[in-house]
This record gives structure tokens, C-alpha cells and sequence, in this order.
């Protein structure tokens, strides 16, 4: 029934749009070949929508409807904007890696002095030149999943970064993504992070837009390959243009008695899609991924998460707020799969949603799949307005209503906020959420 | 201790395996033809001398089943269904009936085994009243629907005498065609789903219930289904009206006997309250669930929805679930009129290979509308066990209220449950709660029964019934009692 559907004005566009990209794509024989497939994936499912129950809430043919075609390189012109665009956004004491319309940018980004087991590529390079080894890996993620399969067709650039078994970096990396508003088009980027045994890194990464960017589409995925005993903490900050598109996705993961903290902040982008799935592969790891998202005008924004307990003894927390406005749009979809084997794992999830117009829609579906019986998983939701009796107390001690809902906004998502245990990571994300409720008034 | 005790030493004489209900009753049956085109429909309208306006309805249904497609989207597996290989009408072969007496004796005999009276005088087993007790007693109406008909229903003179309507949904057809027309299909229309549509093309019977307003039923009413014979499907319908200011709770008990072969139930009950009015509906579904290797069972894909039309109206679910191979069934709450309440109250056991995938739909349309669900998993053997709920507030719904809580308990490590709940919020002063939690019995728990002198299984029976205690008080007394006893019976072999 849905076969007829995919084969919309939208899947064909693309297929044209794929052949003209073709020969700009970097990599030839096997990744040409790993491209072909995963792009025939791609146009055999087409956009999703709303039937396809990973989609129910966000319906690309609907939100989207086409793929633009893919961004030109930046001109010297286009690299000044995004220079720009960089001071505003800036952060202190990190290694910046820049990525402008899907293309390293080695002008805007630090890669010289590294620190010892520190190896920075790009995607660029290690599809024209790279071992087969990394190639596959870079190509590992399920083509099931349609965006995955068609980023995985039209890959352009991205960061490689390699952490030597047992170095502790002390300096975060920082990945920006900018749109440079050359052009209404399409980037596809992939970055991959493999972190060796007992290494620790801190890796934040950022999606702007220069000034006067209008309707572009960021689609990016990220590896994550997680090393034993080894540490992650990791900060997402979407801040993309109000009308772009932004659609990544995370393959994440851990060997034994690893750690990730992972943080994702939506304030910006037209329509977002985050996806992410993370999978244990050895015991004793944990994993607290959290995430606010910040949502007002008629912003989309959508998180899937999977978190895939295949081994046992392992902890997973997630925490989530949403805070929508006018008529904004905010969807939660988070599945914890326990699988048969892996007993003992202990697994908890919490997503609330608060409504601040009366045309605000938050949609949550914690999901529990749970295969093996000595485990304790729960999740909780909830949904609803700012409790009238706080604001008229804080009212009474003479704050403005905005003033008394931005307090109460603040604590509603300081609860997630305050999961990110590293303080630096910490202190970008406050400092995001109070530019949104500045930016509200 | 003493009710436990009473179910375990039940369980015990009850071998591992044994379905209580198994047995088959041996008649002579009238069945249409094999397999499912118009002429069945028609078969089976002219059965029932339908008016043609019923006839015609059927076939439209028939005639968009044909367009659909078999819904995927659950959590079950099955073989394909070949619905040209089925009996869609099958009835003992009767005359008509002046009174009980003519029923033939096997059928009455059937009741007799299953427990459900079918004289007047009798009242449903599992009550217990104490000497010197006086409390009054309890009666309930019955109406015994045994494959593709209704053989009997009891209690018509004095329901007669309260206004109130309960009979076979055949009859309510040719003798209140007005009230049929004008409530059959507007709560589950013929194009809902693909096993809607096909039972509104196929169904032979079922209940029909009407209470007029102000009226508050007299008594308790059930219906009692029956699948006995071979390679048929049962499509029953129900369609319970309550007018202003009514109330009537409802009960309904199914069992079916032991084959190898799978068999589909495809039902069909519409509730609708109107303003003020009340229907409490309780299931105790005891399909046969197929033997310990997964064969056999009743394929449940059930449609049940209820409609709170009227301002200040409740509908509200309880379901005890230990039947069936496959389960299937969401009984919602459309909650239409304002300050309207919907509740659910589910327990859903599955050992050996039982697939459930149940569960509700609360959809606040109405102001100041309340729902309320409480959902109890128990997965045993290696059965799939999944909730699956939607709650919505509609833009309109302003002060919508929804608390969930769903809970599930594990037994054993081979069998999984699963929660997949949809919250969906468009107003802002919806105020929904949600929660759910997984584990197993605390071993903790089990010692310190085992140590008090409990065996294993009798420890186990204890804290699954204090699992399901929320809802267990939400059934109507003897079914509770019946209730209590099957959830021991359907843990049976699960431990040790």
C-alpha cells in the first residue's frame, strides 16, 4: 500500500538530483559502489511519513516534501559569512572544526599542535584514501532507516577524529555546522568519533546559520564508536536558521564499563529530527543521554531515541523536557529495547512537556521492549501548562508574568540540564536556554 | 490467605496445560457454504430475515473489506489468515423455542459445565455467602451466544418491565429497527479497520442492550459466548445504548474448546452514553489460548469502542485477558460530551505462546473530560505481552485530565513485555501523567513467603494477586471471584 505512496514527484527529483551529484561525491570503487546501494534504500522507501510508524508524529512529505539538491562548495565569499556567523557563536577553549555548506572549512578550524593520540581527518580524505576498515565503518549504519540510507548516499565531508587508547583530552572538540545562505540547498555531512580504550573526550557540536540564510537542509549523521573504560561527554546545540531543516542521526556504541553523557539542546531550525540509537556492546557501561528542546513560531521539532540494552549490567537515564510555544510542535519518541540475554539492566526514562499556548503540540511515546525478565525499567511522561498557583505566587512578589514564566521555564528544563556533568558543557547549554527565553521577551 | 489457598488447591487438581473449557458439545449444526462472497452475506441477512436495509449495509461493508488490507502494525504473529477457508455462520439446528425446555440439552448441558446458568433460578458459581448472611442476592441476565447465534436469553419479563431492551442483536434488528439504524456503526463505522468491516459484512449475532433514559438496569447483564464448532469464525456484535440518566453494567465471558487448529474471533461492541448516563462493560476472556507447543487458539481481533455522546457521561473498561493465542483489542473511550470520564482497567496474562497486544484509547474531545488507565501485564512462558495506548487531547479539550499508570511483571526469562504508549497533547491545559514500569517478582519477596511455609507456586499466586488487585476491584463480584481463579489457573507451570 505504501510502495504507491514513495513513488511521489519527491523520490524522483531526488534519483535525478543523485545522478548530477554523482561525480562531486567523493570516493570511487567499493564507497561508490556502498553509495549506489544505499541510495537504491533510499528511493525504495522515499520520504517518510506519517505510516510509517517511526514517523507517525513527523511527516517529511508533508514538513519537507523535497530533497533540495546538494550545496556548491563556499566561495571566498560564502567563507566570510560563516566567519561571521563563527564570532557570534563562538565558545572559549575549544578545538573548532569547521564544516561550511557540508565542506571542511581549514581556514575557520584549529587543526594544528594536537594533542598526543589525537587524529583529526576529514571525511574527504578517508573516502578517497582511507583504509577499507574505516570506509565500512563509516558505511556501517542501517540503510533501514531512510535519511540514514540517503545520508550515507550523499556524504560529502566531515570530521574524522581518532583518541588513542588512554589519551584523556583536555581540550572539548567543537564540530560547527554552518549554512552559509549562499543557496537553498542541501548538505550532507558524516562525522565519526572513535574513541579508544580508557580515553575520555569532550565533543560538542553545533548547527548555525550566517545571517540571512534562508530554507536550507542540514542532514548529518555522527559514529560514535566508544572504547572499554572509555569516557564521552558530548553537547548538541540546534541552532540552525528558522526556516531550515535539520536531520541527524547518532550510531552510537559502548564497549564495557564505559560512560557517555550526551546532551542535545533544540532552540532553532524550522523542522528538526534527531535521531539517534545507542547500543551496548559490553557490561557494565552507562549511558545518560538527555535533551531540552526550546520551541516557539511553528518550529518542528522531533527526538527518537533508542537506547539497545544487548548485554547485561548496564544503566541507561534519560531525561527530557519540551517547552512549546505558540504553534510549535514538539515530538519525543524514546524506545528502550532490553534484549534476552541482558539481565540485570537497569533502565529509566522521564519526558515532560510543557504547553505554553494553547496551539502548542507535544507528542511523547516512551516505548519499553523488554526481553529479559530481572531487569527494572520504567518510564514516565507528562504533559501540561505552567501550574497557575507557582506563577500567581511569584506574580504576588511583584515579577512580570514573562519574567515569572521564564523563572519557572528555567527550573522546568534545569531538571535535564543539570545531567550534563561536565561544567563547561554545562554552562553552554544555560547560556543557549537563556538566549531563547531572552528571545522571547 | 484463605482465597488463595482455595485457587491453589484448585490449580493443583488441574493438570498442567489443561484448559478448564476444552470440551466439545456434540450437535447437529446448520453452516453456510465455505468461505466469504456476497452470497454468504446474503446467506446469512436472509438468515436472519433481515430487512434490506441491513442487507445492503452488510454488502457495502463487504464490498470495502475487499479494498483493505490485513492491519501489520502490532506486535503478533501469525500465520496468513485464509478467510476463504472458514465458516462464517454456524448455528445448532433448532426450531423455534417457546421456552428453555425446547433448548436442545447438549447446549443446556454446555452452560451447565461452563458454569453460566442459563435457568433463572440458578446464580453464577464462585459466590460465596455465609449463612445467616443476608445479603441480597444477586442476579444477572444472560444472554448465551453459542457459535453464530443466541440459544438463550434470561430475565426478559422483568427487564421487559424496567423499559429495558436486551436481546440478541438479530432481533433488536427486526423489532427496534430505529434504534439499530440510528446507533449501529456510528461508533466503529463499517470502514474502521479491516476486522471491523469484515464483521459488519459477516455478523450473525450478539447483544443488543437499550436502556431508556432515567432508567438504572435492575440488574447485571452478560452475555456468554461460545465458539464450538470446527473451522468457523465467530463475529459477534454488540451494541449497548445508554439513554439520558442510565446506567447498566454489562459482563461478558467467552470460552471456546480445544483444538489444533487456530480459529478467528472477530468482534464488534459499540457503546454510546448519552448525557449523564453510565455503561460499565467487563470482559472475562478465556479463549482457548492453544496448547504448550503454540498450537491452536483463538485468534482475537476485537473492536471495542465506546462513545461518551452526552454531557456528564462515563464509560469505563475492565478487562481480564488470559485467552486466546493472539489477542488483539484496544476498547476505547471517545470522550465527546463535556466533563465526560473514560477508564480502563486491564489485566492481561500470557504464558506458553500467547501474543497479547492490547490495550486502550482515551481520546478527549469534550471540556473537562477525565480518563483514567490502569493497565496490569503479566508475561509468562515465552508469550509476547504488550500495552499499546493512545491518549489525545483535542484542541478543543480544554482541562483534559489523563492519569496511566502500566505496569508489567515478568516470569521467567524467556517471555518479553512490552509498552508502547502515544501521548499526544494539542491544548495546553491538558493535563496527562503517565507511567510505567517493568520488572520481575522480587526474589526477596518470594523467600520470605517460601520461609513462611508457601510453596513456590502459592508465593508466586500471592503477589500476582496483590499485582492485580487495582483492577480486580473493578470487576463485578462474581467475576472477580472467577477472575481470581483463572489468573492462578493461566500461571500454572510458569514457575519453577
Amino acid at each position: 500500500m505504501n510502495l504507491a505512496l514513495a513513488k511521489t514527484e519527491t523520490g524522483r527529483a531526488l534519483s535525478d538530483a543523485f545522478a548530477l551529484a554523482r561525480d562531486r561525491l567523493p570516493g570511487a570503487g567499493s564507497v561508490a559502489d556502498a553509495r549506489q546501494q544505499a541510495f537504491e534504500a533510499y528511493e525504495g522507501a522515499g520520504l517518510p511519513h506519517r505510516r510509517i510508524e517511526d514517523w507517525k508524529y513527523t511527516d517529511l512529505r508533508v514538513l519537507m516534501r523535497e530533497v533540495l539538491p546538494l550545496a556548491a562548495a563556499p566561495d571566498a565569499a560564502a567563507l566570510t559569512r560563516a566567519g561571521a556567523a563563527l564570532k557570534l557563536h563562538a565558545i572559549e577553549g575549544v578545538r573548532r572544526l569547521v564544516l561550511v555548506d557540508g565542506v571542511f572549512a581549514p581556514k575557520l578550524s584549529e587543526t594544528a599542535n594536537l594533542e598526543k593520540g589525537l587524529g583529526i581527518r576529514t571525511l574527504r580524505e578517508v573516502l578517497q584514501a582511507g583504509d577499507a576498515a574505516l570506509q565500512a565503518q563509516l558505511f556501517a549504519p542501517d540503510s533501514s532507516n531512510p535519511l540514514v540510507a540517503l545520508n550515507s548516499a550523499m556524504m560529502t565531508d566531515g570530521i574524522v577524529i581518532d583518541v588513542a587508547d588512554g589519551a584523556v583530552l583536555t581540550q572539548p572538540l567543537h564540530i560547527v555546522h554552518i549554512a552559509s545562505g549562499a543557496q537553498s540547498a542541501a548538505m550532507f555531512t558524516r562525522s565519526l568519533l572513535n574513541l579508544g580504550r580508557a580515553a575520555s573526550a569532550t565533543l560538542v557540536e553545533s548547527y548555525i546559520a550566517a545571517d540571512g540564510a534562508k530554507a536550507y537542509q542540514a542532514h548529518d549523521s555522527l559514529i560514535l564508536s566508544i572504547g572499554d573504560n572509555a569516557r564521552l561527554d558530548q553537547v548538541r546545540l540546534i541552532e540552525d536558521g528558522r526556516e531550515a531543516f535539520n536531520i541527524s542521526s547518532s550510531v552510537v556504541t559502548l564497549g564495557a564499563a564505559a560512560y557517555l553523557n550526551t546532551f542535545a539542546i533544540t532552540s532553532g531550525s524550522y523542522v528538526s529530527r534527531y535521531q539517534a540509537v545507542i547500543a551496548f556492546a559490553g557490561e557494565g557501561s552507562r549511558v545518560e543521554t538527555n535533551g531540552v528542546n526550546l520551541l516557539n513560531g511553528r518550529q518542528h521539532a522531533d527526538s527518537t531515541l533508542v537506547l539497545d540494552h544487548a548485554v547485561p549490567n548496564c544503566t541507561s537515564r534519560e531525561i527530557f523536557r519540551s517547552v512549546v510555544d505558540d504553534r510549535g510542535h514538539s515530538v519525543f519518541q524514546g524506545r528502550i529495547i532490553v534484549r534476552p540475554d541482558a539481565q540485570k539492566t537497569d533502565a529509566k526514562m522521564m519526558t515532560r512537556a510543557l504547553l505554553l499556548s494553547d496551539e502548542a503540540e507535544a507528542d511523547n511515546k516512551p516505548e519499553l521492549e523488554i526481553f529479559a525478565d530481572d531487569v527494572t525499567c520504567g518510564h514516565g511522561a507528562t504533559t501540561g501548562a505552567l501550574d497557575e498557583s507557582l506563577l500567581f505566587y511569584l506574580r504576588a512578589r511583584g515579577l512580570s508574568e514573562k519574567e515569572a514564566q521564564a523563572l519557572l521555564i528555567q527550573a522546568f528544563v534545569g531538571e535535564a540540564i543539570e545531567s550534563i556533568a561536565n561544567d563547561a558543557l554545562r554552562e553552554i547549554v544555560i547560556s543557549a536556554a537563556e538566549r531563547w527565553l531572552e528571545a522571547r521577551g | 490467605m484463605a482465597a488463595v489457598q482455595e485457587t491453589v488447591d484448585r490449580v493443583r487438581r488441574i493438570d498442567v496445560d489443561q484448559y478448564r473449557y476444552g470440551f466439545e458439545t456434540v450437535i447437529e449444526s446448520d453452516k453456510a457454504p465455505k468461505g466469504l462472497s456476497e452470497d454468504t452475506v446474503r446467506f446469512i441477512s436472509a438468515k436472519k430475515n433481515e430487512p434490506a436495509w441491513m442487507l445492503e449495509w452488510r454488502l457495502e461493508a463487504y464490498r470495502r473489506w475487499l479494498t483493505m488490507a490485513e492491519p501489520k502494525w502490532a506486535r503478533v504473529n501469525y500465520p496468513k489468515i485464509d478467510y476463504q477457508d472458514l465458516y462464517y455462520y454456524s448455528a445448532p439446528k433448532r426450531k423455534e423455542l417457546a421456552s428453555l425446555d425446547e433448548v436442545d440439552p447438549e447446549i443446556l448441558k454446555t452452560y451447565e459445565k461452563l458454569g453460566i446458568p442459563l435457568r433463572e433460578v440458578e446464580i453464577l458459581e464462585g459466590v460465596v455467602r455465609k449463612d445467616g448472611e443476608g445479603a441480597p442476592e444477586r442476579r444477572i441476565a444472560v444472554d448465551a451466544v453459542f457459535d453464530s447465534v443466541s440459544v438463550a436469553t434470561t430475565f426478559q419479563k422483568e427487564l421487559k418491565q424496567a423499559g429495558v431492551i436486551f436481546m440478541p442483536i438479530s432481533e433488536a434488528i427486526r423489532e427496534h429497527p430505529d434504534l439499530v439504524k440510528k446507533y449501529l456503526g456510528t461508533v466503529v463505522p463499517t470502514s474502521d479497520n479491516f476486522f471491523a468491516t469484515l464483521n459488519s459484512a459477516v455478523f450473525s449475532d450478539g447483544s443488543f442492550v437499550y436502556v431508556p433514559p432515567g432508567v438504572r438496569c435492575p440488574m447485571e447483564l452478560s452475555t456468554y459466548f461460545r465458539i464450538n464448532e470446527r473451522n468457523t469464525g465467530q463475529f459477534e456484535r454488540t451494541l449497548i445504548i445508554a439513554d439520558k440518566g442510565a446506567y447498566v453494567s454489562y459482563l461478558e465471558g467467552c470460552t471456546a474448546p480445544q483444538r489444533d487448529e487456530n480459529q478467528l474471533h472477530a468482534a464488534v461492541v459499540e457503546l454510546v452514553t448519552l448525557d449523564d448516563a453510565e455503561i460499565k462493560y467487563s470482559t472475562v476472556q478465556n479463549w482457548y489460548p492453544g496448547n504448550s507447543e503454540g498450537k491452536g487458539g483463538i485468534y482475537n481481533f476485537v473492536t471495542k469502542r465506546g462513545d461518551c455522546r452526552g454531557n456528564n457521561s462515563k464509560i469505563s473498561w475492565t478487562q481480564v485477558e488470559t485467552g486466546s493465542a493472539i489477542t488483539w483489542k484496544y476498547p476505547s473511550c471517545i470522550l465527546r460530551g463535556d466533563n465526560s470520564r473514560g477508564e480502563f482497567y486491564s489485566i492481561a496474562i500470557s504464558n506458553g505462546h500467547q501474543q497479547v497486544d492490547s490495550g486502550t484509547k482515551m481520546i478527549h474531545l469534550g471540556k473537562n473530560t477525565t480518563s483514567r488507565i490502569i493497565s496490569k501485564g503479566i508475561a509468562a512462558g515465552v508469550s509476547q505481552n504488550t500495552y499499546r495506548g493512545l491518549v489525545t487531547a483535542h484542541r478543543k479539550a480544554t482541562g483534559a485530565r489523563n492519569f496511566t499508570a502500566c505496569d508489567s511483571l515478568l516470569i521467567g526469562d524467556k517471555c518479553g513485555a512490552h509498552t508502547v504508549p502515544y501521548i499526544e497533547a494539542k491544548n495546553s491545559s491538558a493535563l496527562f501523567e503517565h507511567e510505567a514500569t517493568t520488572s520481575k517478582i522480587s526474589e526477596d519477596v518470594l523467600f520470605y513467603c517460601v520461609q513462611r511455609g508457601l510453596s513456590q507456586e502459592e508465593a508466586v499466586g500471592l503477589v500476582v494477586n496483590g499485582f492485580v488487585k487495582d483492577v480486580l476491584q473493578q470487576l463485578p463480584m462474581e467475576f472477580a471471584v472467577e477472575a481470581q481463579k483463572l489468573i492462578s489457573i493461566s500461571l500454572e507451570g510458569s514457575v519453577g
